[in-house]
């Protein structure tokens, strides 16, 4: 760097500010042509067309739906907490942009003697970072519910705020299987590892697929958007919500998204490894041209794993609330306990290239041991009512069963 | 009456087994099943004629369709309503209100006047349709003694106020003449 410039003005911060720049917009014009994107796939899903009305193939849509929606009245309900009504949105959005700082986009880029990261901050603490803020998200949800003033936009913000509490848990257990089975907290260090071995989804399936799971819980999409669920609470959290604050509400759900399915990129799918089962790999370390092919291949794992959450939405039907908070407390919970305990012992005795034993036998002790647990009474069980066809009395015994007298003085 | 045992359909679901109970199978042949649609579909949705095939309405119509492919069965479409014309060019209807009493949503308003010709004794003076009343039901057609009134394949009826959609008697007097040959008394 030139002597004039002041000392903390490094190449890294440079190019920080510039994966910034990047990312934020990347954020802002994908999630409008995510919306496009998920309107097409979920069309050809239910054999339909899709919208190809404006422009070729439809492509010009987000840009008249932006429209629309800017021009629209920006509508607050009288008796709504102004303040909190005004910040929900923002709230909202900025869990979901600043959790992009810790994600490396590529490896490190060499120019002359000095090499650079292309992250926005390599901190120590890593992926506890992201826990951290992704359970912040969640205020933003419940602010909007409760200041709205109105009674299905605040239960949609307590479901949300109920279903973000019992996710953060696996999600949690989850990353800390990880983390054992990694040895780091940081990234760029188990991206490495990967990238010398096997990705974590081979050493950890069922550690993945929780995770997975947690982050579709935490993005509020279906099967988990109980907090929105049309059909129950007109629009949930956002019914109060018009114009652009509801926009940002729609661009934080896909800003959560996109940063779930990098964040699972990196953690499972070895980030820009291309070969998931041993050694022979990209290098962590490049030049330009390199950097550029490490960023492309951990965008179009990204786009997959958005398109899988998209087939998810459109192939699953939302859950009732009884069951979203079974699945967590009795199902995943649980499992994610029995993965941990098992995942430290193959730690303890160091039988580390044998690590996907741990999960065949937390599979194997769940198949085995889950029909001896006690189980809750079905939800959907008949309840025997006199009279009814479901009674254990007949027809029959009812007629010629003794009426007892009724009388005024009973 | 006790139902009978034999006509009582028992839908409590079936306790799930050990590996159904993880739902994971479960899930991924719900997925299966989207993606198969996804890429029969891909590109081509609305093309694709074992699923759905499309008709991209203004620029395509179901007029140019064979009835097979979804097309317009255009001698028993009920569209727009016309009066017919006799031999002479004459009104044929001889406004005996059958259509009107028929009318489930009572949308023909008839004004009978003597007729000035020798064969019948009344004629409409004014014979109002109101087609955003209109069910489309087919009824007076039925009801119509002389086949006087009758419903053509003529579908795209619009107006941009509500009392041009009332259709008087020259109005539907000139359906007819548009119509007449493709659609034959």
């Amino acid at each position: 760097m030139p002597d004039w410039l002041p000392e903390f003005i490094t190449l890294q911060l440079i190019v920080s500010v510039g994966v910034i720049l990047v990312i934020i917009h990347l954020i802002a014009v994908g999630a409008l042509y995510l919306v496009l994107l998920e309107r097409k796939l979920s069309a050809w899903m239910q054999d339909r067309c899709g919208p190809n009305r404006v422009g070729p193939l439809g492509l010009l849509q987000p840009i008249a739906d932006a429209i629309k929606l800017i021009v629209k009245e920006d509508f607050i309900p009288t008796r709504a907490d102004r303040v909190l009504f005004i910040l929900a949105p923002a709230f909202a959005l900025i869990p979901a942009l600043i959790s992009f700082a810790i994600i490396p986009w590529a490896g490190t880029l060499q120019i002359g003697s000095e090499t650079v990261e292309i992250t926005v901050a390599n901190v120590n603490i890593g992926v506890v970072y992201l826990v951290a803020i992704t359970s912040l998200g969640v205020y933003g949800l419940a602010l909007a519910g409760w200041s709205s003033n109105n009674k299905y936009s605040f239960f949609g913000g307590l479901r949300a705020s109920a279903q973000m509490v019992s996710y953060e848990i696996p999600m949690g257990l989850a990353i800390l299987t990880l983390i054992l089975t990694a040895g780091t907290v940081r990234p760029d260090e188990m991206i490495e590892q990967q990238l010398q071995g096997q990705w974590f989804l081979i050493h950890q399936p069922i550690a993945a697929l929780l995770f997975y799971i947690c982050m579709l819980a935490e993005t509020n999409r279906l099967p988990f958007d109980l907090a929105e669920a049309e059909t129950e609470l007109v629009g949930g959290f956002h019914t109060e919500y018009s114009s652009m604050k509801w926009v940002l509400f729609f661009l934080a759900e896909y800003g959560h998204m996109i940063v779930g399915s990098a964040f699972f990129t990196v953690l499972f799918l070895g980030g820009w490894s291309i070969n998931p089962l041993w050694g022979l790999d990209l290098p962590m370390a490049g030049g330009i041209g390199m950097i550029l092919l490490q960023f492309g291949i951990v965008m179009t794992k990204v786009f997959a794993m958005i398109c899988l959450t998209m087939a998810l939405r459109w192939t699953l039907p939302r859950f009732r609330y009884d069951q979203l908070m079974r699945l967590a407390w009795e199902g995943m919970i649980p499992t994610a306990l029995l993965v941990l305990l098992v995942t430290s012992f193959v730690v303890f005795m160091g039988w580390l290239p044998m690590m996907w034993l741990a999960s065949l036998i937390t599979v194997f002790v769940i198949w085995l041991v889950r029909p001896l647990l006690p189980q809750q009474a079905n939800p959907n069980r008949r309840l025997p009512l006199l009279g009814s066809r479901f009674s254990p009395k007949t027809h029959e015994a009812l007629l010629s069963s003794p009426v007892e007298p009724r009388g005024v003085d009973d | 009456m006790p139902i009978a045992d034999r006509d009582i359909i028992d839908v409590t679901p079936t306790k799930l087994n050990r590996t159904e109970g993880l739902f994971v199978p479960a899930v991924v042949k719900g997925l299966g099943t989207t993606m198969r649609h996804l890429f029969q579909n891909f590109w081509r949705a609305g093309k694709n004629k074992k699923n759905i095939w499309v008709v991209q309405y203004p620029e395509e119509k179901r007029d140019d369709r064979p009835v097979e492919e979804g097309g317009q069965y255009r001698e028993t479409f009920r569209g727009v309503h016309r009066l017919n014309r006799d031999e002479d060019g004459r009104v044929r209807c001889v406004a005996c209100f059958l259509c009107a009493t028929a009318c489930p949503a009572d949308c023909i308003h008839i004004v009978a006047e003597e007729s000035p010709w020798e064969d019948r004794e009344k004629y409409p003076k004014q014979f109002d349709i109101d087609e955003l009343r209109c069910i489309y039901c087919g009824m007076c057609e039925e009801a119509c003694p002389c086949d006087a009134i009758e419903l053509t394949p003529h579908y795209e009826i619009t107006g941009m106020t509500r009392q041009e959609m009332i259709f008087d008697k020259t109005k539907l007097l000139e359906v007819f003449d548009r119509t007449i040959d493709e659609k034959p008394m």
